[in-house]
């Protein structure tokens, strides 16, 4: 059997650092396959519901990633975001639904390329050296 | 306390006699000891049923949003936060309001004096000087209040009404406590030891939802529970839907519950569903020096935002 790869699923926001995740593409910087990338419009949009419900459904990993603060297209959607940010990674990590290192955040403008590349290895990474998430998926609808 | 059942009964009998108010929200007596239910006296008449003592814990605040009377309400410090809150997201108006301030000396837990007594039922209690007697057969048993209350009670620093249109005694002295012990324990804790914890927590959660209807910060048209496209949270008992529950719920209230304990109290299995809304307390009081409901007109911290916000998601 190959090596375990994690699964990560990418948050990122149409303006910036998808832009980003692109250029990276175009620029053939070399970054991991693990990410899965979802668009978004903006970080400002990000709920903490679709963190939970990507690791229900098996996600090892969660990415976030949006303009610089006060790079908005939107002007403050990131500004919200990151209040929520950071209420969401202390409750999810003192809940211990996840150990700190599986759920990221970073901004990354779009021409941050060669940052997107670095930061898509530094997290899959992360998430590798902590193995699958398991605890979080739902196991008793499979048995009914 | 119970000094206030007459001043609550006169500011009653005046106001609905003057047709300043449509209706007082308060206390009656409960069928059970130890238990006061909601009351909501609409004559003069029905104003004598109201009372006041240790038994209110309920917070009345949850009977307010989306109501279009004129209301006067009986409201402790907890409440009168969460009433300035809906004030803000606009569940209420404050022109609709007459707000009976009632100083608070905290509220009797019912569970740490029945866990006293061995399995045998409490038929009757009387409080009387910080004092709770109760008995039942071939029993009677004293209880200093003071050291009974709620959990939330005994670490609230916020005693006194944050608004009020008339005082129901004088303000109480506010306690000088450290409240967030049980919460620096849990932090302290390896991620592997907070999810045994957690878990042995909600183990027993039935998801009734009685901590979500108690709560007067809930109050959306249709709650994430009973959202069907998509599902986001499964309506089984099945750990992984009740952790969800659990988490999206204490999120939710992040910057809005004035740690009232009508979830913890509400909760059937005598789930301490604090441990989840208290850790976000404390995160945006560190973070934002934001205290729900303490301010008026200043918005709960999700809803504003400040440029050089701190990043210690980075
Ligand atoms: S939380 Fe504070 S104000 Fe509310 S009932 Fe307890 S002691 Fe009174
Ligand atoms: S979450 Fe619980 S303690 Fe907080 S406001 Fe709601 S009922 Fe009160
Ligand atoms: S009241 Fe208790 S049993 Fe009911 S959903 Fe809340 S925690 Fe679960």
């Amino acid at each position: 059997m190959s090596e375990w790869e994690p699964k990560v699923i990418t948050f990122l926001c149409n303006w910036c650092s998808y832009g980003a995740a692109d250029l990276a593409g175009v620029s053939r910087f070399q970054y991991p396959a693990n990410i899965r990338i979802i668009r978004l419009p903006c970080t400002g949009r990000m709920n903490p519901k679709f963190i939970l419900a990507a690791l229900r459904h098996g996600a090892d990993g969660v990415w976030v990633s949006g303009c610089h603060p006060g790079d908005c297209h939107y002007i403050e959607g990131n500004f919200y975001a990151r209040r929520k940010f950071a209420l969401l990674k202390t409750q999810l990590e003192y809940t211990g639904l996840i150990e700190p290192g599986r759920v990221h955040f970073s901004w990354i403008s779009s021409a941050e390329a060669t940052i997107f590349a670095d930061k898509a290895r530094k997290v899959v990474e992360a998430i590798k050296a902590l193995g699958p998430a398991q605890h979080f998926i739902k196991k008793q609808a499979e048995v009914a | 306390m119970q000094a206030y059942t007459e001043k609550i009964r006169e500011a009653a009998k005046r106001l609905l006699a003057e047709k300043k108010v449509d209706v007082v929200i308060g206390f009656r007596k409960g069928t059970m000891p130890l238990m006061n239910e909601p009351f909501q006296a609409r004559t003069p008449e029905q104003a004598d049923l109201l009372v006041w003592d240790g038994n209110c814990g309920i917070n009345l605040a949850n009977y307010l949003p989306k109501r279009t009377e004129k209301i006067a309400i009986v409201a402790k410090g907890c409440d009168s936060r969460n009433i300035s809150i809906q004030i803000l997201e606009n569940q209420i108006k404050r022109e609709q309001l007459y707000i009976l301030g009632a100083p608070c000396k905290g509220m009797t837990d019912k569970r740490k004096i029945q866990d006293e007594l061995e399995g045998k039922e409490i038929f009757q209690a009387e409080e009387a000087g910080g004092q709770v007697k109760v008995s039942g057969r071939d029993f009677e048993k004293t209880f200093n209040r003071s050291e009974y209350l709620q959990e939330n009670c005994a670490v609230c620093l916020h005693r006194n009404p944050v608004i009020s249109d008339e005082m129901l005694g004088e303000p109480v002295q506010e306690q000088q406590v450290e409240c967030y012990e049980d919460i620096k324990q849990i932090e302290a804790m390896t991620p592997e030891e907070k999810r045994k914890h957690f878990d042995a927590l909600i183990e027993p959660c039935i998801r009734c939802y009685a901590c979500r209807s108690a709560c007067p910060a809930c109050y959306c048209p249709t709650c994430f529970v009973d959202e069907s496209k998509p599902q986001w949270v499964g309506k089984t008992t099945d750990p992984t839907d009740t952790r969800t529950f659990h988490f999206l719920r204490a999120f939710h209230v992040a910057g809005r519950c004035s740690d009232c304990g009508s979830c913890e109290r509400a909760c059937p299995v005598g789930i301490k569903v604090r441990q989840f809304t208290k850790k976000l307390e404390k995160e945006v009081k560190e973070l934002y020096g934001y205290e729900a409901g303490m301010v008026q007109d200043l918005r709960p911290p999700l809803d504003v935002y400040r440029p050089d916000d701190p990043e210690p998601f980075l």
